[in-house]
């Protein structure tokens, strides 16, 4: 490999690692192959994990992001979306494959452009020798007998099924390890080497394991991983992510409302919507918002609904106010337009709170609580109003009254709302409703 | 005069936007949902980038590592994800990373109630840091608020180069109101400050761990100190810059109420009962809650013989005014049933 260029390994300060450790060779894999790709330190970023192998990206000239334990890929992902023309090189353990595994499956399934290089000793080194993920069942570990309890995962394994499309499991003293490392660092998609090797700090204190060994016991597993994975190549995410996004389009502003009517109230007027799920009560509310701020009134609204969709009440709280609205509460409405009996079941102590000046609006054969309100009820079966429509003829009647706003209001407000069909079939019920 | 009909989560993404924000990623949680969705609306067609992370945890971890490149970043959760964010906002507290974090407060604690509003988080966005070191608190009142406070928040970031979050309320950011937008004009937030970006033609390093201006791990105590205490000061010393509040005062008053969020709104409505009742009384609303603007709320005391605070919780930022208050005499007044506190209690507590 390219012996002119130069070596992105940071002279000042040379890897620490325990003697005979297998991080050390990868080090130093890895700035050969970074030299044979011709690569400079600026355009490739290391994100390291915590523990030994978050000391990578200190021994490189290149940018680096060191961050929490299991979160490298965060910060990758991040990282490559940004700046998509950079090499992200992603270094964790076994530990950070264990804590993290969320976003390492995450990014099988994405297909972001990183290389993931697990270095993989079997334990957690820098803590004292606990188990990990990878952990073999009869393994010696600090953790004591916990590790004969949970069965080792094979990161290749999980990775295949997660989606991954380039997979590499190799070792450490591997003699192509810096050809594997270009290879899965040229892969235009998420890219992910399980590179086994010995901890002689903690694992093999405890643990008879050789190079020979290693090497036998990954011959047995599979998949074999040694490269592409053909049924899971695809579009690399954030090719993808830019062409569909390059498709969309503005969102277009919907203009504002400006005061085109005259308005009929002096102070503040609270009104409830109590109806059921399919009623458009919250458009309804949004209606009566628009009609008040079209006689230059200041208006509030608030929804209330269960997390179903089609079933159960709605429940839309509007404040109108000449000035500007301080709480947005309602603490006793002046008007109740009342269409279900979910809703009003749901605010059924709001109606001996009203007096003779408030008004209710309501479907002639809707019960509601006792109240001193004046009531205006709706024939809806005579005058063919649909359960979707009795929120709007609810409005109709408030407006024909010329109580909180007039009919010229509600035809701004259903103007700025609605247009076309839509529009057509809302005036239609209030020709009913006159 | 054009008026705009949005709730208060709409006008955080709008003043995003305007303020140059080019990448957010979030995870759907009531009630912060919808930042997320208007922002997947307005960034992509920008050639901005919008991201659901797998969980709160990647998706301020994706922010992060798209700060450090440069870009303008926001992510935006609730009380639960605030949790699970916390040792990322850990990170970028210690490496110095530019962020807006949306806090929209549903009540706690834990999953507690996911449409029903709370400023139950206070002291946890102040406080749930590991270190301790401060963090940039602001607080909206309505949904102008929202927008403006947006815009300062990525100035702020920026400028300070620190997470700044925008402590929303349920009743805030799920409330639609009209508002008008054109006098907030944007401002695209200033350059970030020293920022090396990771892709750049400088190498730039970024650690999480204690480390020196060279930006490699130290053990060093001296080089310790002096970045923390740098980290803390920065902050500290610059609260005057950024202490955003409403105080409406008379020269006679001699009480003080204080609020900050969604009820400094039935403050001010419980302000005007008060005083057509004879109460000498001054509303201060506060909308910098960290670092604490001492000098704004000691002013504030300035005639006054007694103090009462009002919080949507069961007294959280009272422990500042306390503190600062030391002999003037301060009660406290505040509730956690996910009910918005009306001005009729805030009068009934005041003249109790």
């Amino acid at each position: 490999m390219g012996d002119t260029m130069t070596s992105l390994l940071n002279n000042s300060r040379p890897p620490v690692f325990c003697p005979g450790c297998g991080h050390d060779l990868v080090v130093r894999k890895l700035d050969t192959a970074l030299q044979g790709m011709g690569l400079s330190g600026d355009k490739v970023v290391i994100v390291s994990d915590i523990g030994c192998s978050g000391l990578f990206d200190t021994f490189f000239n290149t940018h680096a992001f060191h961050g929490l334990h299991g979160r490298a890929l965060t910060y990758a992902t991040g990282l490559k979306m940004a700046r998509p023309e950079l090499t992200v090189i992603t270094v964790m353990g076994d530990g950070g494959l264990g804590i993290g595994g969320a976003h390492v499956l995450s990014s099988c399934r994405r297909n972001l452009d990183i290389t993931l290089l697990v270095l993989n000793n079997f334990n957690y080194g820098m803590t004292g020798g606990q188990c990990s993920v990878t952990t073999p069942v009869d393994a010696q570990t600090s953790s004591g007998f916990l590790n004969q309890l949970d069965a080792p995962l094979d990161i290749c394994r999980v990775a295949e099924s997660a989606g991954a499309p380039y997979l590499v499991r190799t070792m450490a003293t591997d003699k192509e390890l810096a050809e594997q490392l270009a290879g899965a660092i040229e892969y235009p998609g998420f890219a992910i080497m399980d590179i086994l090797g010995l901890c002689p700090g903690r694992y093999t204190k405890r643990n008879r394991t050789s190079i020979a060994q290693l090497k036998s016991q990954m011959k047995s597993m599979h998949p074999v991983a040694d490269g592409p994975v053909p049924e899971n190549e695809r579009e690399e995410y954030g090719a993808h992510y830019r062409r569909l996004a390059l498709a969309t389009s503005p969102q277009v502003s919907d203009g504002g409302i400006t005061t085109t009517c005259e308005k009929i109230v002096d102070q503040r007027r609270e009104v409830l919507l109590l109806g059921a799920a399919g009623q458009y009560i919250n458009t309804a509310g949004e209606v009566l918002c628009l009609a008040g701020m079209s006689g230059g009134l200041q208006v509030s609204q608030k929804n209330d609904y269960p997390i179903t969709v089609l079933r159960g009440h709605s429940v839309c709280e509007v404040v109108l106010e000449p000035g500007s609205i301080g709480y947005t509460g309602i603490s006793k409405p002046s008007v109740v337009i009342a269409v279900s009996a979910e809703g009003v079941a749901r605010r059924k102590g709001v109606f001996s709170l009203l007096n003779k000046d408030d008004l209710i609006i309501k479907p002639y054969d809707l019960e509601i609580p006792v109240t001193e309100a004046r009531i205006i009820e709706i024939d809806r079966k005579e005058q063919a109003i649909k359960p979707s429509q009795m929120a709007l003829a609810a409005l109709a009647v408030l407006a024909g009254n010329d109580c909180v706003i007039t009919l010229k209001m509600l035809h701004s407000g259903l103007a700025a709302r609605f247009s076309g069909k839509l529009l057509e079939d809302a005036m239609g019920v209030l020709e009913k409703m006159q | 005069m054009v008026l705009s009909f949005i709730e208060g989560n709409e006008a955080i993404a709008r003043g995003a936007i305007a303020a140059g924000c080019s990448f957010f990623a979030g995870y759907p949680i009531t009630p912060a949902t919808s930042i997320y969705q208007h922002m997947l609306q307005l960034l992509p067609p920008l050639g901005g980038i919008c991201l659901q992370g797998e969980d709160e945890i990647a998706s301020i971890g994706f922010c992060l590592g798209a700060a450090m490149t440069g870009l303008s970043v926001m992510t935006a959760t609730s009380g639960p994800g605030i949790s699970l964010y916390s040792e990322q906002i850990s990170l970028a507290i210690g490496g110095e990373i530019p962020l807006v974090i949306v806090d929209v407060q549903r009540l706690g604690p834990s999953t507690g109630s996911a449409t029903k509003g709370a400023d139950g988080d206070i002291q946890f966005l102040r406080w749930g840091n590991s270190g301790g070191l401060p963090v940039i608190v602001l607080a909206p009142v309505d949904v102008k608020d929202c927008y403006q406070l947006t815009l300062h928040a990525f100035r702020l970031a920026g400028k300070y180069r620190c997470p700044v979050f925008i402590a929303s309320n349920k009743e805030i950011a799920m409330t639609r109101e009209s508002v008008d937008l054109d006098p907030l004009h944007s401002r695209k937030s200033a350059a970030v400050s020293f920022l090396k970006p990771i892709g750049g033609a400088e190498l730039s390093r970024l650690t999480s761990s204690t480390h020196g201006p060279d930006g490699y791990i130290t053990a060093d105590s001296a080089v310790i100190a002096q970045a923390i205490e740098r980290m803390e000061r920065k902050l500290l010393s610059a609260v005057d810059d950024f202490t955003y509040f409403d105080l409406d005062t008379r020269e006679d008053d001699t009480t003080l109420l204080v609020v900050y969020g969604v009820t400094a709104r039935a403050a001010r409505t419980a302000l005007q009962h008060l005083r057509d009742k004879g109460e000498k009384i001054s509303l201060l609303a506060l909308k910098t809650l960290y670092p604490v603007p001492e000098k704004c709320i000691l002013h504030s005391f300035e005639g006054k013989n007694r103090v009462v605070v009002v919080e949507m919780n069961l007294g959280q930022y009272v422990r500042e005014i306390e503190r600062l208050a030391t002999v003037l005499p301060v009660s406290f007044h505040g509730k956690m049933d996910g009910e918005l506190i009306s001005p009729q209690e805030i009068v009934a507590w005041v003249t109790q």
